[in-house]
């Protein structure tokens, strides 16, 4: 391994974490502008002014901004994601065994969606502009067109109701059997792979398309390679960098976009949790999973940074 | 190199092609669609071990016809006619299966450029031996000793490991032996050979050539030598056949082709190098004089000119030769100050011109033009001939209406282009025209020095001729002087005054033309002027030869 490929993941590396604190100050400024007064709100219209200025005391409310800012951010670092204001308990954990639940869903949404996006972009690659091709692509982008919610409430009526396959609540917990668990999020694993399916066939479709016009895919033709084989040894290795970029933002989107998803099928996830706090105005929880996503946001972008760095061969194996 | 025996040997030809006709469908902008015929009944028999030279301009459909040997049409071209047998059966009449399976066995394909037919992301070895393991002409262990063999045998540094390299880490003229030994390696009966050397530099080139001469003599295989330029076929060919928009011309020797013709095209070809052009002394005082010019790139840790000083009389010619990477461009670059330079100057005629670009009035830009090597990307697709002519009479001259027209129309007559083509589109043009378009709009700043770099590089020998023949007459009309930067030394001799040899930035040989190009030669000169095809038999041989003596006795 060349040392310019390890000075390359550093900066991104480096870079990831220059982001999550510049984010860490937008969520904490963004939160701080909304308006109204929470402990006001936290007490309610009956509350007396002494009541408030005594919890606002206790909130710490009467500091500066920046000096409770690095007392938030002192207590990240260290783990301690601060105290719900509506419910009183510790953030961390109520957040974890959630963030594990959604982590749980997008894995298996995930491991499914991405295989299938890139065979049937492969497949469409192999069979363009025929039947195929324009029936993978008319499937993958009327999924997308749907809105979540719709394509959610379709799979309930059809496979929960009508069929009865599966159960229409995704309800999880922590003593249930693994199996049951993935019948659990059966539904909603689906609806989410067909939410970010077409981006990723799509991509991988052009992509592949873009390297097909090489000369080195002439080559390979005039070896008489079967053209599946052309499309996946020789086009595919160097389609990987856009390939990985649009794949990671779908991974993304799996892990900071369920919220819809988690509501419909009433799954107990971060989408669910935030969802209840904004409505609570609960200041702390909306600060704390905004952050979490952020991090999972720019952590699955630098790992396709550095994917596409490392599918480089110029990088790779420096002259 | 012991072939195996074991496929089945037939007699008669190898390749048998009749009457073969070639179609494709063309959209021209504005225009509906319709069918060209690329090659039209053409006849062509090749024996085992034997080599056909296929040569003619761009469209002369010499690449098609090679590809259609292995049932090959790129981009949409379609084989509508005629029977191709290889080894005595019709490919047109296989299946797609039966065609894919010739493909990389029967016959293999070596491309003009190997670094892009290469594939970035495998492994040379890989590469090499794919087709053999793919086809099961032997296992891959076996392949890979045989294409060992065959990068040694093509004087490939270290043949054991450079297997393990990726195409990016190996250099063009290398890549192009790699991608001879990767055609060899499943012991084809034919190889397609397209233009595999037209690429390379003339130094390098000839070592390429002399290898794929080697590899042919030694394994046996037929082959198809596709290429423009006849001096390089006729050092490999049993047999020449010349081909001119898609239709044979004459087909005979190669002794015969070269040296007695019958066909006036043909001779053409073969005599098409010379241009008398008498070469003029040095006037008193310089026009562009470049002095102690060093230069580089990015954070100036290699220095792409070093120490470069040459001088330009007005309406004369000082040609730049050198390889590819030896800093012709670059000076070029330095004295339009597109990359300033690091030190020294560039005078034209009484005053220094500033370094960079941005600095310089737009008197010094009128004076200094530029032609490029590509006319196509030179020029915006989406404006007509007359107004990329018309845009420096605009710019430099606040010409406008009827009197730019007229202007226009006067430098469309002086390259010799009528007025028909004022509303035409570049992509209406052919290559030869394009440059021209290129040549008027160079002139329509009435300047002083053009700089030309590379201008015919990518043209057919006879359209090239042209444009050298209208830059002459130009130069001596207008009385402009000419910066020429080439590789190809033939040019150099039918048009400079004033030669500088350039090697690794920096000018090796200068002087006027009739001094640089006689002896005593210093080492690279001297190696550049021997690697220049010569349109004879077994120069070939003797170049190297000579080459070897050369190498001995440093």
């Amino acid at each position: 391994m060349g040392s310019p490929l390890v000075k390359l993941i550093a900066q991104r590396v480096a870079l990831g974490f220059l982001l999550l604190f510049a984010v860490s100050v937008l969520i904490f400024a963004g939160t701080q502008i909304l308006p109204g007064d929470v402990a006001q709100s936290i007490l309610g219209q009956s509350a007396t002014p002494q009541a408030v200025a005594n919890l606002r005391e206790q909130l710490g409310l009467n500091q500066p901004a920046y000096v409770r800012y690095f007392d938030w951010l002192g207590g990240i670092l260290t783990g301690d994601l601060g105290t719900a204001l509506t419910t009183r308990q510790d953030i961390a954990t109520t957040l974890l065994p959630r963030l594990w639940n959604t982590l749980f869903l997008a894995f298996w949404a995930a491991v499914v969606a991405v295989p299938l996006a890139i065979l049937l972009g492969l497949l469409a690659v192999r069979y363009r502009n025929g039947p195929v091709d324009k029936a993978i692509s008319g499937f993958a982008l009327a999924s997308t067109s749907v809105p979540e919610f719709f394509v959610g409430y379709l799979l309930v009526y059809f496979f929960a109701v009508k069929w009865q396959w599966f159960p229409p609540i995704s309800t999880v917990y922590d003593s249930m059997p693994f199996w049951q668990k993935l019948q659990a999020i059966a539904l909603p694993a689906a609806a989410l792979t067909l939410v970010v399916l077409a981006h990723m066939m799509r991509m991988t479709r052009a992509a592949i398309l873009n390297v097909m016009q090489s000369a080195y895919i002439e080559t390979a033709e005039l070896k008489g390679l079967r053209p599946l084989d052309i499309i996946r040894r020789h086009a595919f290795p160097n389609a990987i960098a856009p390939i990985v970029n649009v794949v990671m933002l779908n991974l993304a989107y799996l892990v900071v976009g369920v919220v819809v998803v988690e509501v419909i099928f009433v799954y107990p996830g971060m989408g669910q949790y935030l969802v209840d706090h904004v409505a609570k105005r609960d200041v702390p929880v909306v600060q704390a999973v905004g952050l979490i996503f952020a991090a999972v946001y720019i952590t699955l972008n630098i790992v396709a940074d550095i994917a596409a760095i490392a599918a480089n061969p110029r990088l790779r194996h420096p002259k | 190199m012991a072939r195996t025996p074991t496929k089945g040997r037939k007699d008669g030809p190898l390749l048998d092609i009749r009457n073969l006709r070639i179609e494709a469908t063309v959209y021209p902008p504005g225009e509906q669609p319709r069918n060209v015929v690329l090659v039209d009944d053409v006849s062509l028999k090749l024996e085992r071990g034997k080599v056909l030279g296929l040569i003619g301009e761009s469209g002369a459909g010499k690449s098609t016809i090679g590809l259609s040997s292995m049932g090959f049409g790129r981009g949409g071209v379609r084989i509508t006619g005629g029977e191709i047998l290889l080894n005595g059966r019709d490919i047109r009449k296989g299946n797609t299966g039966d065609v894919r399976r010739l493909r990389g066995k029967e016959v293999c394909y070596v491309a003009q450029s190997a670094a892009a037919a290469f594939n970035p992301a495998h492994k040379l070895m890989d590469q090499v031996v794919e087709a053999s393991v793919e086809h099961r002409v032997s296992s891959r262990a076996e392949a890979e000793k045989r294409a060992v063999e065959f990068f040694r045998k093509l004087s490939l540094p270290s043949p054991e490991t450079i297997g393990d390299r990726y195409p990016h880490q190996v250099s063009g003229g290398q890549l192009q032996r790699v991608m001879t030994a990767m055609a060899l390696c499943s012991e084809p009966d034919l190889i397609v050979f397209d233009e595999p050397t037209t690429a390379l530099d003339v130094t390098t080139q000839i070592d390429v050539l002399a290898a794929i001469k080697e590899a042919i003599r030694d394994t046996h295989v037929a082959a198809l030598y596709i290429t423009h330029d006849l001096a390089v076929v006729a050092q490999v060919s049993d047999e020449i056949m010349v081909l001119r928009h898609g239709k044979l011309v004459e087909w005979g020797g190669t002794q015969q082709i070269i040296k007695e013709p019958r066909q006036e095209y043909t001779n053409a070809l073969v005599s098409v190098h010379h241009i008398e052009h008498q070469e003029h002394a040095p006037g008193n005082k310089p026009l562009l004089s470049v002095k102690n010019v060093t230069a580089s790139y990015g954070n100036s840790a290699i220095k792409v000119l070093k120490d470069v000083s040459v001088d330009i009389y007005p309406g004369q010619t000082l040609a730049v030769v050198g390889e590819s990477g030896s800093g012709k461009s670059t000076l070029a670059r330095a004295i339009t100050g597109l990359l300033p330079p690091e030190s020294g100057s560039v005078a034209f005629e009484d005053r220094t011109l500033a370094n960079r670009l941005a600095d310089r009035p737009r008197a010094d830009l009128r004076e200094l033009q530029m032609i490029y090597q590509m006319a196509d990307v030179a020029m915006n697709p989406r404006q007509t001939v007359a107004t990329i002519i018309g845009r420096p009479l605009e710019f430099y001259f606040k010409m406008r209406g009827r009197e730019r027209d007229q202007r226009v129309a006067e430098l469309l007559e002086k390259i010799e282009m009528g007025k028909g083509f004022a509303d035409r589109y570049p992509a209406e043009l052919s290559g030869g025209q394009k440059q021209r378009v290129c040549i008027a709009r160079a002139l329509a700043a009435k300047p002083k020095l053009i700089i030309c770099d590379e201008v015919t590089s990518a043209l057919d020998p006879l359209v090239a001729n042209g444009i050298l023949k209208l830059l002459l007459g130009l130069q001596k009309e207008e009385d402009v002087a000419y910066l020429f930067i080439t590789h190809d030394l033939a040019t150099v001799k039918s048009i400079a005054d004033s030669i500088a040899v350039m090697y690794r930035g920096e000018v090796v040989r200068y002087g006027p033309k009739s001094q640089v190009l006689s002896p005593p030669f210093d080492d690279y000169t001297d190696l550049l002027l021997r690697s220049v095809p010569e349109m004879e038999i077994g120069w070939l041989e003797k170049a190297i030869q000579g080459r070897k003596m050369v190498g001995a006795g440093n």
